[in-house]
């Protein structure tokens, strides 16, 4: 699997108490460990098992996902809208590795 | 092979059927969760609490298109403020091999309760969506969604 990477569509302005719309898509195959090779070698689980999204370093949202969750997730959420600041989308692999996206956001 | 030929075998005939016993050979060997089990889940993870009908939204279309890539959004009537909002959304389906799907922690900062992704469906089966609120009750929303082609865990 080649590295991951993230989309996101993230409104760059919003005023003060709306309520903003996230969308975000990570490419990664999400394998279930249920599945074999051609050679008929279980393939090891490897999904992304959870994701956090913070806005100036506060939770917006978290979710815990498994293995029913699809390849390459796209997700959709809200955001209150408070203040100005950077919103940041964290995907925890099982391999432990964190893949993030962020983006700043002015509220007016 | 004349046997054969007088039986009626067409080369077509022997074609689909192979590919149909491919596709079986595909499938993962794993069991699949039950009812049962998935009831078991969601005591689980809901605490014991009982649940009841109403609030929650489970959108999902009843014939799947793909079992691997099926939307599924789930909203919650709630204000969402400080004393009154949802704490928790749980999306459960009874027949994949774990019946779990995901579980959604939201805050007052989520703004509403709306979260929409996309699940595999092994089988046709029921999708249950659950909704925890700030004052420990639980809505649930079932729907049963017909699969004709299995996600078959990839």
């Amino acid at each position: 699997m080649t590295n991951p990477s993230i989309k996101t569509r993230i409104p760059g302005k919003a005023k003060k108490g709306e309520i903003i719309e996230i969308k975000a898509q990570i490419s990664h195959d999400m394998e279930t460990g249920q599945r074999k090779d051609a050679g008929g070698m279980p393939l090891a689980r490897r999904i992304i098992k959870k994701f956090v999204c913070t806005w100036n370093g506060e939770v917006v949202i978290s979710a815990d996902w498994h293995t029913a969750m699809s390849a390459n997730p796209l997700i959709t959420f809200y955001a209150l809208a408070e203040k100005s600041g950077a919103i940041k989308l964290a995907f925890h692999d099982d391999n432990g590795e964190v893949y993030e996206a962020s983006a700043d956001v002015v509220v007016e | 092979m004349t046997q054969m030929q007088g039986r009626g075998w067409s080369r077509r005939g022997v074609l689909a059927v192979a590919g149909a016993g491919a596709v079986v050979l595909g499938m993962p060997v794993a069991g699949r969760a039950t009812p049962q089990e998935a009831d078991d889940f969601a005591k689980k993870i809901l605490g014991g609490a009982a649940a009841k009908s109403g609030k929650v939204q489970l959108i999902v279309k009843d014939v799947a298109e793909s079992g691997a890539n099926e939307p599924v959004r789930v909203v919650v009537d709630s204000p969402m403020s400080a004393a009154d909002h949802v704490k928790a959304i749980h999306v459960i389906a009874d027949g994949n091999p774990f019946p779990g799907v995901s579980s959604w922690f939201l805050t007052p900062k989520s703004g509403k309760a709306d979260v929409a992704f996309r699940m595999r469906l092994a089988k046709t089966q029921v999708v249950r969506a659950y909704a925890v609120m700030s004052d420990g009750s639980v809505w649930q929303a079932s729907q049963e969604v017909k699969v004709t082609i299995g996600g078959c865990g990839g």
